[in-house]
């Protein structure tokens, strides 16, 4: 419980109606969207401007509280789960794009500014702002650059690292930090601002993003292409790649996924097909029309039995409609949906899709996996229902299984999800424990009171 | 008080349904409660959190979330583009029955909801004595939209805009009409609904010389009863099954095709609730009968009678604005625009932003009226950016919201039905 003096504090920083502490209010915020326990805080706070966060930042810290920092709370590993009793810090009232200079190519965000609102106003002006995660219509940027998301056009814009110039944090003790900038290159000092890239809220709290824009492709094309085998799709993703064509998207889809959407959409997908891959290609015009014509000739030559070209913005939008398919429809075959993003090297793809077979069939389990074959990133699905406590002892064997492979196949944990609590216990295993040491004296030097998201990607740190 | 285990087990039966969020959080992105207030507890995915967390004991207070879930529309625009096929309104309709049959509905409501809304003739009688009254209370606020509010501080007004009780409602302008099909060879029961019948009787009329133009037969039986949604969202299921077994009698002594309303949220409440809420299970038939029938009147012009839009030089604008009900749960958004255009003087204007929720929401406009305001004033800005000098829609109580919240932001815009322009071009 938190004591009454302390509850005044907040409500003097961040107003009375900002403060809240009700059980139903509290129970609210005991979850975010990945499949993990609830655990409660003891009070929500709602700063309306950056004075009253850094000042929620440093009462904390003096009081020894711990402290998450929520966006939309979309994140899929648990980095916004509270610690029990501590505090929650929602940024949905710092949500302003406070510039898009169209003359060097950049904005200033609020941590809370919506990822899609904000890519349409970047798109208003004629300009990109390329990371596009499957939850943009409600992720904030903040919680984007703590996970360092990716999106669909991750293969060739990157992700949203390669976007962040500039990020202004509080530290623990409500100092406001400055780090990075406006101009396209700054190495002054330490990369402060890359170390605050997927920190998860570990770190600092931001306080203020300067996010890089792009012009804009002048012309795109898509296509559907449709394999009798998943050994040949991911052939000819391998193929795309080595003859030096960079698809802007990528994307793929296994026969499960595929039924689903199809049972789901019936937009006439290819039901007996091992497997899909959507694609789009963009930039110059006359590239565009080069690259779509040797990626269709590469799909067949690695035995695609149809490819399908997009021919207008409708047929386009039928490509991704189907895309976008895949998480309602394998969302609605049973109640909870487990979606992992394990990633390999892309030449491992059918190693990992082999993998994911096995792992299915072993512990009988129902997986559908989608996702962006183009940067080894899948997303195997497994459908369950949690409730089934003996089913989900078994759910969770497979999980770390999933890992286990994609680790040996040279992969790493997580492509763009995030370790949060999820996924701390595996860290060992990918880098050691040099660097999760390292990593820890790093935090508790910045940190010492531990308030910044503790448990999240380093776990438990011993006192 | 019930025993809050009775509670728990009742809850329970929401489970399923409950388990099919899997807490993605898209719902952040359509929920306009959501959009003013930035709290999970005003969106979807945390009103849902709170049920379970309420059934599985986790939280003790039924009335605190019971408090949480009546801020909500019941708009369904979550449910429309849940990628989890969240059955969400059915869930919170569900919900406040259960939790209404423990906590119990406040006094005053429980009165206004068993004696009068379940007795259309008394509640008729009374609002045409409020009718009668109302000038002594109120002054003229838009003399275009014909809006008025409060001459005295009177606390359910507050500073409401709103449309003035029709000095003579539809019922006793025409109180029944039993007409035969003519060329069309159709005949249609006709449901005002009560915001048509007590506040625009106009739109009712509009519809009746629509049908006429048309030569269908009109069977409209006296003492209607309301389609029972208030008592429905409010969890009065025993006083919503009461309403409409009356239109169930009512509606069954005359022989007619279609069942049509100029109301969204009556179409979809006897197409959709009816046939899910009504208790009486021998019954089942004849509900779904009717709600295979009913029919939103542009839906039935368009769709039925193949009323076209008609070429116009230079059509008037008018900002077109979307019920939620046509929109998320009937899945109706052409047609209206159709009927608009059909006259061949109007063009329908689209809002910048895209449809969205007036922000009435039945009780929701009085027991959470600021939020209301806050939402209902966006709509009317939107209104006003399309330059257009006339809105319309689909839906009555949308009406009313827009005329309160154009008239109070100075926009003298009046506010119309489809069926209102397209009546006045025949
Ligand atoms: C349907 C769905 C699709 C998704 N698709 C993708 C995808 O394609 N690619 C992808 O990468 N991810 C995806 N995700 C995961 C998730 O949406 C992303 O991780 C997203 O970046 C989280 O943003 P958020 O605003 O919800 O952050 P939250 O979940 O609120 O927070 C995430 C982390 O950021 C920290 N944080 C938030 N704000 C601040 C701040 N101001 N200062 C410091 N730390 C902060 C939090 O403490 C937490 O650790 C998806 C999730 C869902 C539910
Ligand atoms: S969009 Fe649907 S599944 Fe997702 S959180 Fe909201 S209600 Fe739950
Ligand atoms: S029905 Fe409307 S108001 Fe209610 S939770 Fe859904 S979107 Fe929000
Ligand atoms: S839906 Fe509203 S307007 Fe229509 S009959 Fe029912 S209460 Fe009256």
């Amino acid at each position: 419980m938190i004591r009454d003096a302390l509850k005044n504090e907040f409500q003097r920083i961040v107003g009375k109606d900002n403060v809240m502490t009700e059980p139903a209010e509290l129970h609210a915020y005991s979850y975010d969207s990945a499949v993990l326990d609830q655990t409660q805080p003891a009070i929500v706070v709602r700063p309306e401007n950056s004075e009253s966060l850094g000042q929620v930042v440093k009462l904390c810290n003096e009081n020894g509280l711990k402290l998450t920092v929520r966006g939309a709370g979309t994140n899929l590993s648990g980095g916004t789960i509270p610690h029990p009793g501590g505090v929650v810090c929602l940024t949905t009232a710092l949500d302003k794009v406070l510039e898009i200079n169209e003359e060097d190519l950049y904005a200033v965000v609020q941590p809370g500014a919506v990822t899609a609102k904000f890519a349409a106003q970047v798109a208003a002006k004629g300009l990109l702002y390329p990371p596009d995660p499957g939850s943009q219509a409600v992720s904030t940027l903040g919680g984007n650059v703590a996970e360092n998301a990716g999106g669909l056009r991750a293969l060739k814009y990157g992700v949203t690292k390669d976007y962040v110039m500039g990020v202004d944090f509080f530290d623990v003790n409500g100092e406001l930090i400055r780090s990075g900038g406006k101009t396209v290159k700054c190495v002054t000092g330490y990369n402060l601002a890359g170390l605050m890239v997927a920190s998860e809220g570990t770190l600092g709290v931001f306080e203020k993003l300067i996010l890089k824009l792009v012009p804009p492709p002048a012309a795109y094309k898509a296509m559907m292409a449709v394999f009798p085998d998943v050994m040949d799709a991911s052939r000819a993703v391998a193929a795309i790649i080595a003859n030096k064509i960079v698809p802007a998207t990528l994307e793929f889809m296994d026969n499960f996924t595929i039924r689903t959407v199809e049972n789901f959409r019936k937009a006439g997908l290819p039901v007996d097909a091992a497997a899909m891959l959507l694609i789009e290609v963009d930039g110059h015009p006359a590239q565009v029309e080069d690259d779509a014509a040797k990626v269709e000739s590469i799909c067949k030559e690695n035995k695609a039995i149809s490819v399908r070209v997009a021919k207008d913005d409708a047929e386009r939008n039928a490509v991704w409609q189907a895309r976008r398919d895949a998480l309602p429809a394998l969302a609605r075959v049973k109640p909870t949906t487990v979606l992992e993003d394990a990633t390999v090297p892309r030449s491992k793809i059918p190693a990992m899709m082999q993998a994911l077979d096995r792992i299915a069939k072993k512990y009988d389990l129902t997986i559908g996996t989608f996702g962006h074959a183009g940067d080894g990133n899948l997303h195997p699905t497994i459908l369950t229902d949690k409730r089934d406590q003996k089913e989900w002892h078994r759910v969770e064997a497979a999980i770390d299984a999933i890992f286990e492979e994609a680790l040996a196949l040279g992969g790493t944990l997580s492509g763009e999800h995030g370790i949060g609590l999820a996924k701390s216990k595996y860290l060992k295993n990918e880098y050691g424990v040099g660097a999760i040491n390292y990593s820890r004296r790093m935090k508790s030097v910045l940190d010492p009171n531990n308030i910044l998201n503790p448990g999240k990607i380093l776990g438990p740190l011993l006192a | 008080m019930a025993d809050i285990k009775k509670l728990v087990s009742m809850l329970k039966e929401l489970d399923d349904l409950l388990t099919g969020c899997m807490r993605c959080g898209m719902c952040q992105a359509q929920c306009p409660v959501f959009a003013q207030t930035g709290r999970e507890t005003d969106v979807t995915r945390g009103k849902l959190a709170l049920l379970s967390g309420l059934s599985e004991e986790i939280l003790k207070d039924p009335e605190e979330v019971n408090e949480k879930l009546q801020r909500c529309l019941l708009c369904g625009t979550c449910e429309a583009n849940c990628p989890s096929g969240v059955k969400v309104t059915d869930i919170f309709l569900r919900a406040r029955a259960i939790l209404t049959g423990y906590l119990g509905l406040p006094p005053t409501q429980r009165l206004i909801f068993r004696r009068l809304l379940t007795n259309p003739k008394l509640m008729n009688n009374l609002l045409s004595l409020g009718s009668s009254l109302q000038g002594l209370f109120t002054k003229d606020a838009d003399s275009v939209i014909g809006t008025s509010c409060a001459r005295f501080n009177a606390p359910l007004i507050a500073d409401r805009h709103f449309k003035k009780l029709a000095s003579k409602s539809l019922h006793s302008q025409t109180p029944h009409k039993d007409t035969p099909s003519g060329k069309s060879g159709l005949r249609v029961a006709f449901f005002p609904g009560c915001v048509t019948d007590k506040v625009f009787p106009q739109v009712g009329q509009a519809v009746l010389k629509i049908m006429e133009h048309h030569q269908v037969g009109v069977f409209m039986p006296p003492n209607q009863a309301c389609c029972g949604i208030p008592a429905l969202s409010s969890g009065e299921t025993e006083v919503f099954d009461n309403l409409v077994r009356q239109n169930l009698d009512l509606f069954a002594k005359g022989k007619w095709d279609y069942l049509i309303t100029p109301c969204a949220t009556c179409t979809a409440t006897i197409h959709e609730l009816w046939p899910k809420y009504y208790g009486d299970k021998m019954d089942a038939v004849r509900v779904k009968d009717l709600a295979d029938k009913v029919m939103d009147v542009s839906q039935f012009l368009a769709d039925v009678l193949k009323v076209a839009p008609k070429e116009a030089a230079s059509p008037a604008k008018v900002a077109y604005h979307d019920p939620c009900h046509l929109r998320n749960t009937l899945k109706i958004t052409a047609q209206p625009r159709q009927i608009l255009a059909a006259g061949g003087k109007y063009a329908a204007a689209e809002l910048p932003g895209g449809p969205s929720c007036c922000g009435s929401g039945g009780s929701f406009n009085i027991k959470h009226y600021k939020l209301s305001d806050v939402i209902g004033r966006k709509k009317a800005e939107s209104i006003a950016a399309t330059g257009a000098k006339i809105a319309a829609t689909s839906c009555p109580a949308c009406m009313l919201q827009i005329s309160d919240m154009l008239s109070k932001s100075g926009h003298s815009i009046p506010v119309k039905h489809v069926v209102e322009l397209y009546a006045e071009t025949l």
